[in-house]
């Protein structure tokens, strides 16, 4: 299964971000990784969660507009240059990054996560020789 | 001593002026009758002919025309004449996508640019003045408008358009301007640059002609005290030609409408049931002489009170009140026309909810304009580039629908505040 995000349109006005993890903690859903890309005026939080669908129908109930998206997720060795030897594999396909940011592993020791957004099937990282984690890989197995 | 560019018209008796307003509302209904039918078929729905109009009293039985007649009849079903008689063209926004288009013939443009020179005259211009026009020129009237009517009356003309303050500095400077034409914003924001880069006392003005938006008596005083000069309101639309449809005199209290080319009527909003001399209504203007686009009964939407009180000045024209508001939603931004409708038509093309909110404010002197859109999904993704791209497009497509730059905020959906189930669309701030 591939790694699903979500979306949330954010506006910028104070107690908006703690209003969407109210709403998240409420529904009883775990939150993986959360990154936030801002305007001046507005922001577009992206999240992923132990429950994609549940966390989508729980946000638009409350009038909240979100969409999915499948992300590429990498494990990435937890050393020095680790990241770098990631990027270069990607940069030597010509393949270009959108957005990207870590995430909550479960061997944060040995390994960290990097989410990738490029357009790219998953495919072409696994055949780059990138290790893909899949949604179960990270715990996440609602359809 | 005060001046005159046509006193015999300006200074007539006035059952004179009625008379001859009769005569030519019966020779404009006939032509209209003749070469607009559009307007033609208006009369035949409300059972009335040429034959039914002997005077001015009986134009109480016209139909009206309104802002959408002239959406429905663009871009051409209210031209008087055939395109060799046309000159030119200006043109204001409309309602919603459509424009509206005027048409002018040479006599047309004649005639306007004499109501513009009596408007100067009466402000005291003549032909010694340097006269710097800063407003727009193109297809808004306020430009050409009062170009044409200095010309006319022999002033020297700096055709500056719009904008660029530091060149308006220099030239008024260089070029000894005595007379500011543009908006009264943008009167008060040169005022203030003057003055705080020190050039006082080496600008020559004496006279403002400030129209086109909403100004009050303190706004006046201000400009003038800041200026030094005595500043004159003109009015004007361009549906009956540009500015100088009605202008100041000395006495600077009420706008003597040019009676001899348009007459002035005023209807309650609601009944359209005209009102007697004083009271406080909507105006409405018929165009007695112009043929490129002769409108008969037009309604302006323009809220004020006409007095035919005997004036100082020794006019014996009628004079309208600067309007007071407006009878529909239209919103004068930077001496533009802004309807609500038309960014509810871009904001529908573009895909976003027709749920908005305008806000409109002066910050320094200026009209800004704030547009609070709802996100939805079908503009959201989580690219923020895609996001943004779709913000760019709208934010084009509303300078192009509205002629003016809007400050875009997009917000969460459903946040726009409602009062009683209905959204509060309109916010305006300005004190004026």
């Amino acid at each position: 299964m591939k790694v699903r995000q979500i979306s949330v349109f954010l506006e910028n006005r104070s107690g908006q971000l703690a209003h969407i993890c109210r709403i998240i903690a409420d529904a009883g859903i775990n939150m993986k990784a959360l990154n936030i890309a801002e305007t001046s005026d507005y922001g577009v939080l992206r999240l992923i969660t132990n429950k994609p669908a549940k966390t989508v129908e729980v946000l638009s109930n409350d009038g909240l507009v979100c969409s999915k998206t499948d992300v590429v997720a990498i494990s990435v060795p937890n050393v020095p240059g680790g990241l770098s030897k990631v990027l270069d594999i990607i940069a030597g396909k010509d393949i270009s990054i959108e957005y990207m940011y870590s995430m909550l592993g479960n061997d944060a020791e040995q390994n960290a996560i990097m989410v990738f957004q490029t357009g790219e099937d998953e495919k072409v990282f696994s055949k780059a020789g990138l290790h893909v984690l899949t949604a179960d890989d990270l715990g996440i197995y609602e359809a | 001593m005060e001046k005159y560019y046509s006193k015999e018209f300006e200074c007539m008796p006035r059952d004179q002026i009625r008379e001859l307003q009769s005569r030519r509302l019966v020779t404009q209904v006939r032509f209209v009758w003749d070469n607009v039918p559009y307007y033609r078929r208006k009369m035949e729905e409300q059972g009335v002919t040429p034959d039914d109009i002997r005077g001015i009293d009986d134009i109480t039985r016209l139909p009206f025309l309104k802002k959408d007649d002239l959406r429905d009849s663009y871009p051409d079903g209210l031209r008087g004449v055939p395109v060799k008689d046309v000159v030119r063209i200006h043109s204001t926004s409309g309602t919603t996508g459509k424009r509206v288009v005027a048409y002018y013939t040479r006599d047309d443009i004649d005639l306007w640019d004499t109501c513009v020179a009596r408007a100067l005259c009466a402000a005291d211009i003549s032909d010694e003045d340097v006269v710097q026009v800063c407003y727009g020129y193109g297809l808004f009237t306020g430009g050409l408008g009062l170009h044409g009517g200095a010309e006319k009356l022999g002033c020297m003309v700096l055709p500056m358009s719009s904008g660029s303050t530091d060149r308006q500095l220099q030239f008024m400077e260089d070029l000894k301007s005595t007379v500011l034409c543009c908006t009264p914003s943008y009167a008060a924001y040169l005022a203030e640059t003057i003055n705080e880069k020190g050039l006082r006392d080496r600008i020559r003005l004496r006279r403002g002609i400030f129209g086109a938006e909403a100004w009050s008596e303190d706004m006046r005083a201000s400009i003038e005290h800041d200026l030094g000069i005595k500043a004159h309101d003109i009015y004007g639309l361009t549906e009956l030609s540009g500015p100088g449809v009605a202008y100041e005199c000395s006495v600077q209290h009420g706008m003597h409408i040019n009676e001899d080319h348009f007459y002035a009527e005023i209807i309650d909003p609601d009944t359209c049931e005209p009102l007697p001399l004083g009271s406080k209504g909507e105006l409405v203007i018929t165009s007695l002489t112009k043929k490129g686009f002769p409108l008969l009964r037009y309604r302006t939407r323009d809220i004020c009170i006409l007095s035919a009180d005997k004036c100082a000045c020794g006019r014996t024209f009628v004079k309208m009140s600067r309007p007071m508001g407006r009878s529909d939603d239209m919103l004068i931004v930077k001496g533009v026309n802004v309807f609500p409708s038309q960014i509810e038509t871009v904001l529908i093309q573009q895909g976003y909810a027709a749920n908005y909110q305008i806000i409109v404010d002066r910050v320094n002197n200026s009209d800004t304009l704030d547009v609070l859109i709802e996100m939805n999904a079908e503009n959201f993704s989580d690219s923020l580039s895609k996001i943004t791209a779709k913000e760019k497009a709208l934010v084009a497509e509303l300078k192009s629908m509205l002629g003016i730059y809007a400050n875009v905020h997009l917000v969460a959906p459903k946040s726009i505040t409602r009062s009683e189930g209905k959204a509060v669309r309109i916010i305006d701030k300005r004190k004026i």
